[in-house]
């Protein structure tokens, strides 16, 4: 009876095409915005959560420790404040702490971020599963004017080994506040981390201060055009500031006291979090704001799903000859139910299904704008697990939601005896 | 004793909170016989109708269909003996809208396993379906494939006709089939099918209110003869 009752139920429903394509449309799209937000959120928890790993510690001046973790690790925002070349050769020398590199931010080619930091950030910084930066072209910088770019920098702007490279003062597009006259040389580019490193423009501490000098009050002082090259190499290039450090201690066990001696450090105020914490307290804030929006595609989707309870409803009066012609050809009651219990787990299904092809289609189109724009790798891995609970759930709750118009024609084919006036 | 196909004493029926509608003391259809049901309408045709294909369940009396006994049987045995044993054409509208022609036809062959096999056993329900189509009239891919909303009501009458007939049920109810068809086509549907009804040996039960139909039946009965009920209201 089932076979039989459900390809009845699948030639009715194509009798009904554009109400029913309507329907299946409404949970598609109501299912794909669900499985969209749903993927989005743990894409960006998992590259989020992928980018720093063995650093023990992230010191910075003090603003609140997501703030640092996002500037610092993330490149997101800007400092505040930086803390002093002294108090980073401090942390360096302490005996707790293995390695310090320095992360000094603040200037920019063609938007991506140029950071100044140390050779040793090459050996330390690791990502992921403790895994270390490779080079996928050159070495690491060694001359003043080298530059070590990222993955993602190399692809989008085409640039390869040996291209001069121009920095820009602050976060601009470029023009006035160029770096014109020091320009940089190419020696090394990094193969792909999937994290803001592939976004990164590496050159040495070194170098930040060679190309700000004459930039004391910002902007390019006119003078600044007069100071030669070989000047520059003469002059002292040790930095004043730095923005961060990340640090790697000699044993793991010690991390609490040490953060505590460095955030109690008297000659000048700093801060040091733990990277996983500061993300699970970034999680922690953006948690409500992801359950919100989890709430609201759910709502949509019982919108979506209350559509077909429309559908058929409405469709019941103007079937009430069909039913009562069943019923003289033999169908039980229970055909009738089942009839239009199928109808609605048809539609329910079939727009579930659809939902999930539409996400991996948009998926398919946005990854790549979403991993360039916004550093969040959407791994479309195909249908997941949770593509197919989902599918399920909604086929579980057209069922439910096909019990009312499937009882009522039930029992009304029961009342309506052989004949219904209509 | 000859077999019935319709066996009735003493039914009665009441719809709720009504007084009784029917009160049959005897009524009887032979096997293979046909018969003209007459009454006015609101005369209690259709509940009649709708007790004998086992769709209402009678408060008293006695009602043997096909040799089973109706009035004793739970809903899901009565839906099953009218998928088995009953052929139902309509006044009108008699077709499901999303199914096709063919289809239309065969459909008691998806309820009934009686049914179904009998149709087989005559060369498969598509074929039995064509033949009896083919039978009254209905032939060509022309027809055939058209959508069923499509056909004049004359010829889904003749589809609705095929239909009942298919998988040789014992009895054929017609309710009012030819009251929506004009002089010609009506005495050529109700030849067809007593045609067919008799060709199958399925006893035709078919109820009108134009008595000008009668002779073309064995035996014409009109039911406020039968019904006492109807009497008392008066």
């Amino acid at each position: 009876m089932g076979a039989s009752m459900i390809s009845l139920s699948w030639r009715s429903l194509l009798n009904r095409k554009v109400s029913a394509l309507l329907t299946i449309l409404a949970i598609a799209l109501s299912v794909a915005l669900f499985l969209g937000v749903d993927k989005t959120r743990k894409a960006a928890r998992a590259s989020f959560d992928n980018t720093i790993s063995g650093t023990d510690l992230v010191v910075g001046a003090p603003s609140g420790q997501i703030n640092l973790l996002l500037y610092s690790v993330f490149r997101i925002g800007n400092a505040t404040a930086e803390i002093s070349w002294g108090a980073f050769e401090t942390l360096q020398n302490r005996p707790d702490i293995a390695w310090a590199v320095p992360v000094s931010l603040g200037d920019s080619h063609r938007g991506y971020r140029v950071m100044g930091t140390s050779q040793a950030y090459f050996e330390h910084y690791k990502y992921g599963r403790k895994q270390p930066l490779r080079f996928r072209d050159g070495q690491k910088f060694e001359d003043l004017f080298d530059a070590v770019i990222g993955a993602e920098v190399a692809r989008e702007l085409g640039y390869d080994l040996g291209t001069p490279l121009i920095l820009t003062h602050g976060l601009g597009r470029g023009g006035l506040s160029d770096h014109d006259n020091r320009p940089f040389r190419i020696v090394g580019i990094l193969a792909p981390t999937g994290t803001p490193v592939d976004r990164t423009i590496h050159v040495s501490v070194e170098a930040i201060t060679a190309i700000h000098v004459g930039w004391e009050t910002g902007a390019r002082n006119p003078l600044a055009d007069t100071i030669s090259e070989e000047m520059i190499r003469s002059f002292d290039l040790t930095p004043k500031t730095v923005t961060a450090a990340f640090v790697g201690l000699e044993n793991r066990a010690t991390v609490l006291r040490t953060r505590r001696a460095i955030n109690t450090n008297r000659s000048e105020p700093l801060q040091a979090i733990i990277p996983g914490q500061a993300l699970a307290e970034l999680w922690e804030t953006i948690g409500a704001v992801e359950n919100i929006l989890l709430a609201i595609s759910v709502f949509v989707v019982a919108v979506g799903l209350v559509s077909i309870l429309t559908s058929i409803l409405s469709s019941l009066n103007e079937r009430r000859r069909e039913m009562s012609i069943l019923r003289a050809t033999g169908a039980q009651p229970g055909h009738i139910f089942t009839l239009l219990i199928s109808e609605a787990v048809l539609l329910g299904l079939m727009g579930a299904v659809l939902g999930v092809l539409l996400v991996q289609v948009l998926i398919f189109i946005a990854a790549p704008i979403m991993a360039s724009q916004y550093g969040v790798a959407l791994m479309n891995t195909g249908p997941s697990l949770t593509d197919l609970v989902t599918v399920g759930v909604v086929a579980l709750a057209a069922f439910i939601l096909g019990l009312v118009p499937a009882l009522t024609a039930m029992r009304r084919s029961l009342s309506d005896g052989l004949t219904v006036r209509v | 004793m000859t077999e019935k196909v319709i066996e009735i004493r003493g039914l009665t029926y009441a719809w709720a909170s009504q007084p009784l509608l029917l009160d049959i003391s005897e009524f009887d259809i032979s096997i293979g016989e046909r018969v003209f049901l007459q009454g006015p309408s609101g005369s209690g045709k259709s509940t009649f109708l709708g007790l004998i294909a086992g769709v209402l369940e009678p408060q008293g009396g006695h009602l043997n269909i096909a040799g089973e006994t109706l009035d004793r049987m739970k809903g899901p045995a009565r839906d099953r003996l009218r998928a088995d044993s009953l052929g139902v054409i309509f006044q009108m509208f008699n077709l499901v809208p999303y199914l096709s022609l063919l289809q239309n036809v065969t459909l008691p062959c998806r309820f009934s396993k009686k049914r179904f096999e009998a149709a087989r056993d005559a060369g498969g329900p598509e074929l039995e379906a064509r033949r009896l189509l083919g039978r009254l009239g209905l032939q060509g891919d022309d027809i055939l494939t058209r959508k069923v909303t499509d056909l004049s009501v004359g010829q889904q009458q003749r589809v609705a006709a095929a239909r009942a007939l298919i998988g040789k049920p014992r009895l054929i109810i017609a309710d009012e089939p030819t009251s929506a068809l004009d002089a010609d086509t009506r005495d050529k549907f109700v030849e067809l099918l007593s045609e067919e009804a008799e060709r199958s040996s399925a006893a035709l039960l078919f109820v009108s209110h134009d008595s000008g139909l009668a002779h073309l039946f064995d035996r014409a009965v009109d039911l406020s003869d039968i019904n006492t009920a109807q009497a008392e209201i008066l």
